[in-house]
């Protein structure tokens, strides 16, 4: 039930409307990172404030929400994130990647794959990719209107050079419609080939005050060289729990001795393969 | 001020606003598709559709032009009591409203800078008509290729060869809705 001493979906109005004309410029200049002035919100930053903000600004009271952090329903922060948009906009709630119209991630995107139709939301902490490499803001936003990316393929390079490889594994930074270059939000970087959607991807930072976008059917291309392509890769594992071997993997310390196991980090995919009667090695024979 | 500029104004702002918000969202995300809005309505010329859309992009921060047409005493005292937004010159507007010939010259408008190329116009063309048919549209949001009864295709070429800069373009016809971003190439069919 909506709690009537607040305005639908928390913010007020004219906030809506300033987040709602960056997300429209961010979806114009795809990758292109929008300042908008990002509100206090009930939480603190780092909770996902900037997905909180542009959630709230694109839910309908037909929506149906799902909130992942890490790939789980069952955290946190998704648990506090969903509760606040049942509270105040009043909307359904789902752990069910396929019946969710809008999903809010933090650093996953689902293995299920998105469909037209779908929003996804993700909270990001560092909307620069270049923040590393340059930390002046006047800079950073010169080499973007330069396109002068060479910078960050130094850094790939640097990483063959010590390691033999790109060692890069999560916020792996891509090239959006051939222009900008983006960063993926904390997603592993075998989820960047799942950056190219049918769904509308929207990207909001809250602390840094950035909104930016990937409209569907959007090249994305993971940065590389010829001789070292990219690779989306994962633990070379299958889950213990499901069996599936093409989903990305946690690795869960059981106890004392060194025991661990793998599960898929998406708790929602696991769970419907589990319902589906896939069993992992490690499956008790009673798990529904 | 007349008192029929007072009415004509969202019944429910906050549930219409969104609503009418997603299928602007869906519709920029998606060139060529063209979406069903309402709920509001302004006085005439003024389309069903680009009056909600005024209501749900428009305040006192974006600076509206009005194109020949649409520039009158009704129309201004109903965008400045709903939507609080001043009125301006095309150099100075985020917003412009108007059908295609009146909005010209289109070099008038903001189209960003290379640091800020957020900082440009978006056009709310009005259509006397708005069909899945005429120019063909590639690029970003669009699978294989789209089609939209575009006014012309020169001015959208050469707005997307300059690509991150230039303006971007909401079409309304009655209550449907279409949208071309900057980023969409444009050809004759």
């Amino acid at each position: 039930m909506t709690d009537a001493a607040y305005n639908f979906a928390y913010l007020d109005e004219q906030t809506k409307r300033m987040i709602r004309r960056a997300i429209l410029k961010g979806v114009a200049i795809p990758g292109y990172q929008v300042p908008f002035a990002s509100r206090e919100m009930p939480m603190p930053y780092g909770w996902g404030t900037g997905g909180v903000q542009v959630t709230a600004a694109c839910l309908t009271p037909a929506d149906t929400l799902k909130v992942i952090d890490q790939g789980a329903d069952d955290t946190t922060n998704a648990v506090s994130i969903r509760r606040f948009f049942q509270r105040t906009a009043g909307v359904a709630a789902t752990e069910r990647t396929a019946e969710a119209s809008v999903i809010q991630t933090r650093h996953r995107i689902p293995e299920t794959p998105l469909t037209e139709g779908q929003i996804l939301v993700y909270q990001v902490p560092i909307p620069e990719p270049l923040r590393f490499l340059e930390p002046r803001e006047t800079e950073t936003r010169r080499m973007h209107a330069l396109e002068d990316y060479g910078l960050m393929h130094v850094k790939l390079y640097e990483d063959i050079a010590r390691n033999g490889a790109i060692s890069t594994a999560y916020a792996y930074p891509v090239k959006v419609e051939g222009r900008y270059v983006m960063d993926p939000s904390p997603v592993p970087k075998f989820d960047n080939p799942k950056l190219e959607s049918p769904a509308i991807q929207l990207f909001g930072a809250g602390r840094e005050q950035r909104i930016y976008a990937i409209p569907p059917y959007t090249r994305v291309v993971s940065l590389d060289f010829e001789d070292h392509p990219f690779e989306a890769s994962k633990a070379d594992h299958a889950c213990d729990l499901c069996g599936a071997e093409e989903s990305y993997l946690d690795e869960v310390i059981t106890d004392d001795a060194g025991g661990r196991i793998f599960v898929c980090s998406d708790t929602d995919f696991c769970a419907g393969r589990r319902a589906g009667g896939h069993r992992g090695a490690l499956a008790a024979e009673d798990v529904a | 001020m007349r008192t029929e500029a007072l009415t004509g104004g969202f019944a429910d702002a906050p549930v219409e606003a969104a609503q009418v918000f997603r299928a602007t969202l869906e519709a920029l995300a998606r060139p060529g598709r063209i979406a069903t809005v309402g709920g509001a309505e302004a006085p005439a010329p003024v389309s069903g559709a680009a009056a909600v859309l005024l209501l749900t992009l428009c305040d006192h921060e974006t600076p509206l032009f009005l194109a020949p047409g649409h520039d009158g005493p009704e129309v201004r005292d109903w965008v400045s009591f709903h939507t609080g937004a001043p009125l301006v010159g095309r150099e100075e507007a985020t917003f412009a409203l108007g059908h295609w010939p009146a909005l010209a010259p289109l070099g008038a408008y903001r189209i960003g800078t290379p640091d800020y190329p957020d900082r440009s116009v978006s056009l709310i063309v009005e259509m006397e008509a708005l069909a899945a048919r005429g120019a063909r549209l590639t690029g970003p949001g669009i699978e294989t290729e789209a089609f939209l009864s575009l006014p012309e295709t020169e001015a959208f070429r050469r707005n997307n060869a300059r690509f991150p800069l230039g303006w971007d373009c909401f079409f309304t016809c009655g209550q449907s809705l279409a949208a071309l971003p900057r980023s969409t190439r444009v050809e004759e069919a």
